[in-house]
């Protein structure tokens, strides 16, 4: 009988060790760096793979909506972050990142090859990855049809060769800078030309000459653009200076010639630059760093504009032929300091409401 | 004075406990995250002023309620045709009227431009016929075009809870009516409408809370000129970054939901007439011609509104234009293209795994959804005095805007093995809380009007409670949670709000997939988002018909 007890009080142990060692985390596992992006972000498989091996880590990535739901998400679980890194915050959004404080500053090497007109955060707490020109696409087989001039700056926008039609509708569809990014991106173009004193005055002459809104990109393209695959009624749509690329890349029977193009002169785009940054409180510092330096190295800057549409931002990065061929970038974009744009966005968005929906 | 038996106050603790599955369930993936994510945001900075709540306000009331009116005008007359009458293609019409429910309203949006838009098919149609120059029709960006899309949306709901309800009447009553000398339309009035109230009224609610919280209808198709609470939520939190007001007008609509709960208790608070199982209305064929006509217009109409968007977008999703010649053709392009990784994305999902992710999450959310509503229309019978409340909790998930839930989630569950990484359930956790609200309603009245002395009598004649149970409520009860099940599963499959806050890159649901193509240029991003917007459609029509077919006792064709 005894002789059991002990039996069983030995093989208890040894199971109440077995089941401690079982409760101990694991030494051998490999980390993992989470990186939260907005729903645009894309990557190559082979890359994610060629990074996860050289580093020994395993890489999750979170989608978490558009810019600003993103940004909201960081603002809103900084006291017990989950995430590493944050790519995607753009210049339109910058500042409010900063006044937040939510990233560690960092000094990346591959920040000397990378123009400084892109770096628009001294401290290096956000670095800049790519950047795309908001500007307006065209119809070509529409105005060549119509032997119509392209419009070449934002006035000539209030002409009545781009007025009402019949439907008593305009001929340019733009979206609304409360609801949509290239939106807001339009809005700060106008802004930036013709100053406060003069922005609302600009578009109520667009309201008056029956431009139309639309709430987001989405519907802006596929349903007003009479380009797109909605055949809409607009010949001129506020999109990206790349979206004439993305028209020949994935149209449905193989072409060489886009059936848009965008007007890039000056003064008529605005350049949007996306950034990543480390987030505090991170515990894999050493990882995040190396991930950034990634983000900024060759081969993810020259994977970015097949997969995203946008350019890359190192100048060592070449640009793929569908780039060179069909992809416009603006001649001479405006732009605007991020703490210019984060102290007034709302009043400006407020104002242009009042003025166009009202 | 009547003696408690103790067999009454075991019910009544069962009964408690019952009512603790929900509660629990609510506070702990509702409440909570609610709470703690309006607390943060009524915290921060931010301008608030009274007039840009009053203005949303205002209008979200004035298009739910005039949207609730007009979805009634045809849902009580198609749940008429649906309880009373045969014809052929009867169970596919049907089917066929739910599915707007399962689509994510950017397809809707596609669908009602290929149809309506200025170059849709309807307007070239008028114009070649006509000799127009311009498309008659400019609908979309008005009014006009929210109150069809959310008739367009909502009316299923009507045709499913009033009309079973209408097919299980005691067929004696009305008949018994016209016998002593009332004119139909006073039969329809003082018989036919008192014993459908509880129905109406649990239908009415669900459609008016729908319309309230309304967000992508409102965005999409009204446009920028119409704002509602729900859309000024979405622009205050995500481009204003104004999380204070976002927080407040959060508030606001919550209050909103919780009297027009309350409201509706009040109205139904009457107990609800009670009427005899069994002897139900058989649809008959139509005879003479005005019934015959009236069926068939009604079906024509309910064909033009309901099927040509869907079929619009179908078609569609079949067409390829050529850019350079501006030709058109037909083309399965839109669907071999849905099967390769072209740009060797690591994000790339095939449609067919993005198929079975939704169909795994609307699974749960129906077996989740039929747990608690179930316990809950059971719990809400027990406890008469509560009940009002009890309703009105249970309601506030349909007024409660998907990107606070969404953030809510997100701040609340954050930490392994509890947060969006490692514990997808998310999900069709936050799916339930939407669609349990359905179970209960179709349930809760039907249960409602079970009378007493029918469960007494086989008490009486010696049958246990459970056989009671069995052969006589289950029976009815079940059918009743199966109109519900019906909805969970739709609503799960079609939910684009707080699944996108939710959804992991991996794990990506159809309307998440479809988004993704639609938010990038090209002709075949465009086809392919309509081609795996028909796969939904295709899959939600299978499914739900299987789901229609479950033997279950009393589950009969009505």
């Amino acid at each position: 009988m005894k002789t059991t007890k002990r039996y069983s009080l030995v093989i208890g142990i040894f199971m109440l060790v077995l089941i401690l060692a079982a409760c101990q985390p694991k030494t051998t596992e490999i980390p993992t760096l989470t990186i939260m992006t907005h729903d645009s972000f894309a990557i190559s498989s082979d890359l994610v793979k060629q990074f996860e091996e050289a580093h020994n880590v395993h890489l999750a990535f979170v989608p978490s909506g558009d810019a600003g739901a993103m940004l909201n998400r960081a603002i809103l679980t900084k006291d017990s972050p989950q995430t590493d890194v944050l790519y995607g915050v753009d210049n339109t959004f910058l500042s409010r990142a900063l006044v937040e404080e939510l990233f560690i500053a960092y000094k990346s090497p591959l920040l000397a090859s990378i123009p400084a007109e892109f770096k628009l955060d001294a401290g290096n707490r956000s670095l800049p990855v790519d950047y795309g020109d908001v500007c307006i696409n065209y119809d070509k087989a529409y105005f060549a049809q119509h032997a119509l001039a392209i419009p070449a700056s934002l006035q000539d926008l209030v002409s009545t060769d781009y007025g009402k039609q019949a439907d008593g509708k305009g001929l340019l569809v733009v979206e609304n800078p409360a609801t949509s990014s290239p939106g807001l991106a339009f809005l700060l173009t106008t802004i930036a030309v013709y100053g406060e004193e003069g922005y609302l005055q600009f578009w109520q002459a667009l309201k008056d000459n029956g431009v139309v809104v639309a709430n987001d990109w989405n519907t802006a393209y596929y349903t007003n653009f009479s380009a797109s695959s909605g055949k809409g009624a607009q010949p001129l749509v506020v999109s990206y200076a790349s979206s004439p690329a993305a028209e020949v890349l994935f149209a449905s029977t193989p072409t060489t010639e886009a059936p848009t193009a965008s007007i890039t002169a000056v003064d008529t785009c605005f350049r949007q630059v996306e950034f990543v940054g480390i987030l505090k409180g991170t515990k894999h510092l050493k990882l995040a760093q190396q991930f950034v330096d990634f983000m900024l190295g060759v081969d993810f800057q020259e994977d970015m504009p097949l997969q995203m549409f946008v350019y890359p931002v190192n100048q060592d990065a070449a640009l793929p032929e569908a780039f060179t061929l069909y992809a416009q970038t603006a001649e001479a974009p405006v732009s605007m300091d991020p703490a210019l744009i984060g102290a007034n966005r709302e009043r400006w968005i407020q104002a242009w409401t009042e003025v166009m929906l009202k | 004075m009547m003696i408690k038996a103790p067999a009454g106050k075991l019910r009544d603790i069962t009964r408690h406990l019952l009512w603790l599955i929900p509660l629990l369930f609510l506070v702990l993936f509702f409440f909570i995250p609610l709470g703690k994510v309006l607390l943060v945001m009524v915290s921060r900075d931010g301008i608030v002023s009274v007039p840009s709540i009053l203005k949303p306000l205002g209008f979200t009331i004035w298009q739910a309620a005039l949207s609730t009116l007009l979805t009634f005008i045809v849902g009580v007359l198609a749940a008429y045709l649906f309880s009373h009458f045969r014809f052929i293609g009867k169970r596919s019409l049907r089917l066929l009227v739910t599915l707007p429910f399962i689509l994510p309203t950017v397809v809707v949006a596609a669908g009602f431009n290929a149809l309506l838009g200025p170059h849709g098919w309807l307007n070239l149609l008028l114009m070649n016929v006509f000799n127009l120059t311009t498309p008659p029709i400019s609908i979309l960006n008005t009014l006009c075009v929210i109150l069809l899309a959310h008739v367009f949306y909502n009316t299923s709901i009507l045709i499913r809870v009033v009309g079973s309800a209408w097919s299980a009447l005691d067929v004696d009553l009305p008949e018994a009516g016209a016998v002593l000398g009332a004119s139909p339309l006073q039969v329809f009035l003082k018989v036919t409408l008192p014993l459908l109230k509880p129905s109406l009224l649990a239908a009415g609610l669900l459609v008016f809370l729908f319309d309230f919280t309304s967000f992508g209808v409102i965005l999409l198709l009204g446009g920028p000129a119409f704002s509602t609470l729900e859309t000024e939520i979405y622009t205050q939190t995500l481009s204003m970054l104004n999380l204070r007001m976002a927080g407040i007008l959060s508030l606001v609509q919550l209050a909103c939901t919780l009297v027009v709960t309350l409201l509706y208790a009040r109205v139904n608070a009457k107990r609800a007439t009670t009427l005899k199982p069994g002897k139900g209305i058989e649809p008959q064929k139509p005879i003479g011609s005005t019934q015959k006509l009236f069926i068939g217009l009604s079906i024509l109409f309910l064909i033009l509104l309901f099927i040509s968007p869907i079929l619009s977008l179908v078609i569609r999703s079949f067409i390829s234009f050529d850019a350079a010649s501006g030709a058109s053709r037909l083309t399965v392009t839109n669907y071999s293209g849905l099967f390769t990784n072209a740009r060797q994305s690591y994000f790339y999902v095939p449609p067919v795994r993005a198929a079975l992710n939704s169909l795994g999450f609307a699974m749960l959310t129906v077996a989740l959804a039929l747990l608690l509503g179930i316990a809950t229309a059971y719990a809400q019978k027990g406890l008469p005095r509560i009940k009002k409340w009890i309703d009105s909790v249970i309601m506030l998930p349909l007024g409660t805007s998907a990107v606070t839930l969404g953030l809510g989630f997100l701040i609340t569950f954050n930490k392994p093995p509890f947060d969006v990484a490692s514990f997808p359930v998310l999900i069709p956790i936050a799916h339930t809380l939407i669609a349990f609200p359905f179970i209960l309603r179709s349930v809760a009245p039907i249960l409602a009007s079970i009378p007493h002395n029918l469960m007494d009598a086989g008490s009486v004649l010696g049958a246990s409670p459970w056989r009671v149970w069995w052969n006589v409520e289950a029976p009815i009860v079940s059918r009743a949670a199966l109109v519900g099940g019906l909805y969970a599963f739709a609503i799960s499959l079609g939910e684009f709000g707080a699944t996108s806050f939710l959804a992991r890159p991996d794990l990506p649901t159809l309307p998440v997939a479809i988004y993704r193509f639609l938010s990038q240029p090209g002709e075949t991003n465009y086809g392919q988002a309509l081609a795996m917007a028909t796969l939904l459609l295709i899959l939600c029509s299978l499914a739900m018909a299987l789901i229609e077919r479950i033997p279950l006792a009393g589950n009969r064709e009505y």
